[in-house]
């Protein structure tokens, strides 16, 4: 029987798809395997995909070396309260962005987003010293500011597709039944743009829980997320692979589940806006 | 009480001036239509009227008050969007319960006054339901019913029936004459389509290029329109044009004859023509004639004409039908229909 030609490409575009999924995945499954092998297995010349002593011994080592659970909450505060924070300033400004158009609102929105593509490095030294001067460095609330104000843009951005994507006269109607700007963001916009919103809060919660930069230069211990903790096992004194991977195994697996779960979510609100 | 007064009424979107001064008293509990092409301000001068659009200059009075800089929820009026513009996460209970609960209305009294709009407009079964759940001319009774609760002391509706299919706009559009006609509230209704006008208005302004061209009842437009425009805009099948070239003391530069008013003579009429499409339409035929010199004419012919494609057929109409333009299309009412000034 011949295949059609259709069939044909889509058993080439499924075979693409999985390999370039594959490869993807493929450093994320390496740290998972390394992270259940010995120290010797790790850094062997010849590695064994499978075929190795399997070990929890990483993970116990790094629980009893390392205060795990308060880099953990460390991260949740950072990233969460960076994220709820970045909303209550990203909703009204999308809000008149969207809705209270001026002539400047596009370059408005485009100079904001071009302060991502500033290399953070250029903002190193002023962040540094006015963390300094503010007694900010190492603090949970210095975090949450520098996430906060890092994916701003991004939020805003975000928002403003969503809030775009709804129709001026069903706030117009809120206008013309008696509500005020507040009763007509809180009972009316937020609730139509609530999958916006949420996805826009996902994606934050995500890169802000992934940050590493200024996580690594702004905390020492006290405020030090999940990012810092695994930096803490690759010292001068030598690498340790398998505690390295364990460590970075439960550095993402949180963040791993709350995106499965969330996958839908995530994919739906990243394409709202793309077709009507 | 609602009676809405524009006086010298302007207003521009950055250098463009869409309104230009304007002038009209809105008696109350007139049903009022603003009609005109796309992009003539009809449209932009009903929010103005709402507030959803400052007004560059003039005032616009609400029952005698300066309504011009207040906030739409302030002046009393409801309206009734194009798209429906429900709020599509609440049920049509909650829909409708918006403006009152946003008035602090006691909720005893909001459910027996959702109850009432219900039962008016046939929406008693679907109070539950949300609007994505409604077919089109359901949302838009339930965007009535949210405008009737507030017992406004105007309806605004712009374009309300543009999103219907045919047969369900003419079923709204005896709703919302009824509605008038049981409410006895000022209405403003912005339409485009010149059969809406005709059909629902007490009066008819007409609209074009900012400005407004006539106000009048639907048969004083249609009988007596001061200009080419007005001529040409009110009546469907539209006026036809005649270019003349003027003589002695008449000035006329242009006849115009409307379909209905032409009759086909066995005896050499006005002008003679070929029958070109022909479309019928059970009562009544609709004849494209092509004349000479002149060009393609329509003609109302009955529905059982005997005329056929090819045909040559001769026309001619009452004198008391022919309207007369000048060369700035301006009507000549004394050649038009023997006055000596326009209505």
């Amino acid at each position: 029987m011949a295949i059609s030609k259709t069939n044909k490409s889509k058993v080439v575009y499924t075979l693409l798809a999985w390999s370039i999924s594959g490869m993807l995945f493929f450093p994320i499954l390496w740290t998972m395997i390394t992270s259940f092998k010995t120290e010797a297995e790790a850094i062997s010349a010849t590695p064994s995909l499978f075929m190795f002593e399997w070990t929890l011994e990483n993970y116990t080592d790094v629980l009893a070396r390392s205060p795990y659970f308060e880099h953990f909450l460390n991260s949740v505060i950072i990233s969460l309260g960076a994220s709820l924070l970045g909303l209550l300033i990203a909703i009204p400004a999308a809000w008149s962005m969207a809705f209270v158009q001026t002539k400047r609102t596009k370059n408005l929105l485009m100079w904001m987003l071009s302060t991502k593509m500033l290399p953070p490095v250029g903002v190193l030294i002023p962040i540094y010293l006015l963390f300094r001067d503010f007694g900010l460095l190492d603090t949970r609330l210095g975090l949450v500011i520098v996430m906060t104000l890092i994916n701003l843009p991004i939020m805003v951005w975000m928002l403003y597709t969503y809030f775009r994507e709804i129709p001026h006269e069903i706030l117009e109607a809120a206008r013309m039944d008696g509500a005020g700007i507040k009763e007509e963001i809180f009972h009316v916009l937020l609730p139509i743009a609530l999958p916006g919103i949420a996805s826009t809060l996902l994606l934050n919660v995500i890169l802000a829980w992934n940050e590493a930069f200024w996580t690594l230069i702004l905390t020492a211990a006290n405020a030090a997320p999940l990012t810092a903790f695994i930096a803490s096992y690759s010292s001068p004194e030598g690498l340790f692979y398998a505690k390295l991977s364990a460590a970075s195994v439960m550095a993402v697996v949180p963040i791993l589940i709350l995106g499965w779960f969330s996958q839908k979510q995530l994919v739906r609100g990243l394409s709202f806006g793309a077709v009507k | 009480m609602g009676s809405i007064t524009l006086k010298q009424v302007t207003k521009n979107f950055d250098e463009v001036n869409v309104i230009k001064p304007l002038d009209l008293h809105i008696r109350d509990g007139e049903f009022i239509v603003f009609v005109g092409p796309s992009g003539c301000g009809k449209s932009t001068l009903l929010r103005m009227i709402a507030g959803l659009e400052d007004t560059t200059s003039g005032s616009i009075d609400i029952d005698g008050e300066d309504a011009t800089n207040m906030p739409p929820a302030k002046r009393g009026l409801a309206m009734v969007f194009q798209s429906y513009a429900l709020y599509p996460h609440m049920s049509v209970r909650n829909n409708i319960a918006f403006p009152l609960k946003r008035a602090k209305v006691a909720p005893a009294v909001i459910e027996e006054k959702i109850e009432k709009a219900a039962s008016m407009l046939n929406l008693t079964d679907y109070l539950d339901r949300k609007p994505g759940q409604l077919s089109g001319g359901q949302r838009q009774r339930v965007a009535i019913g949210r405008a009737i609760v507030r017992q406004p002391s105007a309806f605004l509706f712009d374009e309300p029936l543009s999103n219907l299919d045919a047969s369900l706009r003419v079923n709204m559009r005896l709703e919302i004459s009824q509605l008038h006609k049981s409410l006895a509230t000022t209405m403003i209704y912005v339409t485009h389509d010149q059969v809406e006008a005709m059909t629902m208005a007490d009066r008819i302004a007409v609209f074009n290029g900012g400005i407004i061209e006539q106000v009048g009842t639907p048969l004083e437009l249609y009988q007596k329109p001061i200009n080419r425009f007005v001529a040409g805009f009110i009546g469907s099948p539209k006026m036809n044009f005649i270019d003349v070239t003027p003589q002695g003391d008449d000035a006329t530069c242009s006849l115009g004859v409307r379909p209905e008013h032409f009759k086909i003579t066995e005896a050499k009429g006005l002008w003679t023509g070929k029958v070109g499409v022909i479309e019928h339409l059970g009562s009544e035929t609709f004849l494209h004639v092509h004349v000479e010199g002149i060009g393609t004419l329509t003609v109302k012919a009955d529905g059982d004409s005997p005329v056929s494609y090819g045909d040559v057929i001769n026309l001619t109409a009452a004198q008391d039908k022919i309207m007369h333009f000048d060369a700035a299309g301006v009507t000549i009412p004394s050649l038009s229909w023997g006055e000596t000034s326009a209505a």
